[in-house]
């Protein structure tokens, strides 16, 4: 569990998150939600350790990150798997040699060991042949799911995502989300994702927090957002026709 | 009025020193938490391929033929008879040796290399590589910045060459330009020849592989923005690896011939 208690960030005089207190849940799909600039890019680099904060604490299984030595810090990020919104591959190493890079440099396994486990890591989210592409001869979709491979190759803890859908169509979206998903359940890890796709919220937001202007304005999950009188959550969440149709439905199914 | 133009400057005062102080932070930074060998043994051959082999043709190709541009200005010149000819040689020696070589070839790499390294590190700053690496807990100025700098160590290597062929360009040009004859030449660059010159040649190319090393990477890891500020950040890495190369070329031979 990722606990999160009063978090301030600032820049220079702006402040960007004021106050945030939150956790997020192993086992779960734990999706940041809010509008652009809302600072939910922030809270996961925060997270992430690449921002530091002015105040607030973060705590990974009860582990201040604060507290932590420089070698705790190195063991734990270690333990973390991040995909980022473009991908982040590196452009001068094969599908293969992206999938593998954390096992070189973290585990002392033998060449054949490492290519095991990159196999079963493109695998596990189809990219069985595709391991002498070059990132640039990846579609969109692909490279998220080798970013994805990437994450998962080390047996991580942890699992990041920023806005692993942007950019995809809706078809493949919902396969990203479904892989994440089921990557969560079978690893048994804490996943994070930041997003802003409805579809996502609806489909695998087991645990949502809706950041306003920093702050937290709703905490709950996929099905007490459809209950939810909260007109911040609503005018958001809502604001297409369908969505409002989807709801409406959904209230008159339930009552 | 006043007031702002005294602000102002002194804003781009606190920006320049800022930049030296996060420069030498970087360069300390460099040698913090090394990468593991195996990798970073694959990652320096990388660089040298790029940075060391894949500029030989260009300064192989600059240095003959700014060497033949040497021979001839300096024999077009000497009009006086009592002159002796094999002074072509020696002084297209000295020039090449002295300066074109070691600074002038800095200068061109300083376009060449330097542009690579920039826009090599700043697309990866932009596309989030180098957040993922240190997400991962990878001390990336070290992962990025030392295999390029221990790969420029070669560079005295590259020097030789342009060395070597803008005197033989020179020669080239000499004899056959009908300049003076060969005999004339190779006793030209033998005359006077001093090797305390090729030590301090190789010094300056030693400072200046390091400044065209770090530098560049420099401007491309602290980049912010986009593709756009990806290219302006390299047209500023050249423009300061160029200004440092020319300072420090004046402080070296102040301290090193006076």
């Amino acid at each position: 569990m990722i606990e999160v208690k009063n978090l301030h960030k600032s820049f220079e005089d702006i402040k960007i998150l004021k106050g945030i207190s939150t956790s997020f849940e192993k086992g779960k799909t734990n999706l940041i939600i809010g509008q652009s600039g809302s600072g939910k890019t922030v809270l996961l680099k925060c997270l992430l350790g690449l921002f530091d904060y002015q105040q607030g604490s973060i705590a990974y299984d009860q582990k201040l990150f604060s507290s932590l030595t420089a070698n705790e810090k190195r063991i734990l990020r270690s333990q973390i798997g991040m995909v980022f919104q473009g991908g982040a591959l590196f452009d001068s190493l094969s599908i293969a040699e992206n999938v593998m890079f954390p096992l070189k440099m973290f585990t002392k396994q033998s060449r054949s060991e490492m290519e095991d486990r990159v196999n079963s890591a493109l695998k596990r989210v189809d990219l069985e042949n595709a391991h002498h592409k070059m990132p640039s001869e990846a579609s969109g979709g692909m490279q998220k799911r080798v970013a994805i491979a990437r994450a998962i190759v080390n047996n991580p803890k942890y699992l990041f995502c920023d806005e692993p859908n942007s950019g995809l169509d809706p078809k493949t979206a919902i396969v990203i989300d479904n892989l994440i998903q089921e990557i969560t359940k079978e690893f048994d890890i804490v996943t994070v994702i930041n997003s802003h796709d409805m579809n996502s919220v609806m489909e695998i937001g087991e645990k949502i927090l809706f950041l306003k202007d920093g702050l937290k304005a709703w905490e709950g999950s996929n099905d007490t957002i459809f209950k939810t009188d909260n007109e911040v959550v609503t005018d958001f969440v809502y604001s297409s026709n369908l969505f409002k149709k989807v709801r409406k439905m959904y209230l008159e199914d339930h009552d | 009025m006043l007031r702002f133009f005294y602000f102002s400057s002194n804003y781009t005062q606190m920006n320049y020193l800022h930049n030296i102080g996060s420069y030498f932070l970087m360069i300390g930074e460099m040698f913090r938490k090394p990468t593991k060998w195996s990798v970073m043994k694959h990652l320096i051959l990388k660089d040298v391929e790029d940075l060391i082999i894949g500029s030989i043709g260009i300064v192989a190709f600059i240095s003959f033929f700014v060497g033949g541009v040497i021979t001839i200005q300096t024999a077009l010149n000497i009009d006086n008879p009592l002159i002796p000819k094999y002074l072509v040689g020696f002084a297209t020696r000295q020039s090449v040796i002295l300066e074109f070589a070691p600074t002038f070839i800095s200068i061109i790499m300083a376009g060449k290399v330097g542009s690579f390294i920039t826009s090599s590190i700043g697309t990866m700053r932009v596309t989030e590589q180098i957040d993922a690496l240190e997400v991962m807990g990878i001390n990336s100025v070290n992962y990025l910045v030392f295999p390029k700098t221990i790969a420029l160590l070669l560079y005295p290597f590259v020097i030789s060459i342009a060395m070597f062929l803008g005197i033989i360009g020179g020669m080239a040009a000499c004899v056959f330009g009908g300049y003076a004859t060969f005999e004339d030449y190779v006793i030209g660059i033998q005359t006077d020849f001093t090797p305390f010159h090729m030590a301090y040649a190789f010094i300056k190319t030693i400072v200046f592989a390091f400044l065209l090393a770090t530098i560049p990477a420099f401007h491309g890891y602290y980049m912010k923005g986009g593709a756009l500020e990806v290219g302006k950040a390299s047209t500023t890495a050249f423009v300061w690896t160029s200004v440092a190369i020319i300072l420090l070329n004046y402080i070296l031979t102040q301290m090193l011939l006076s």
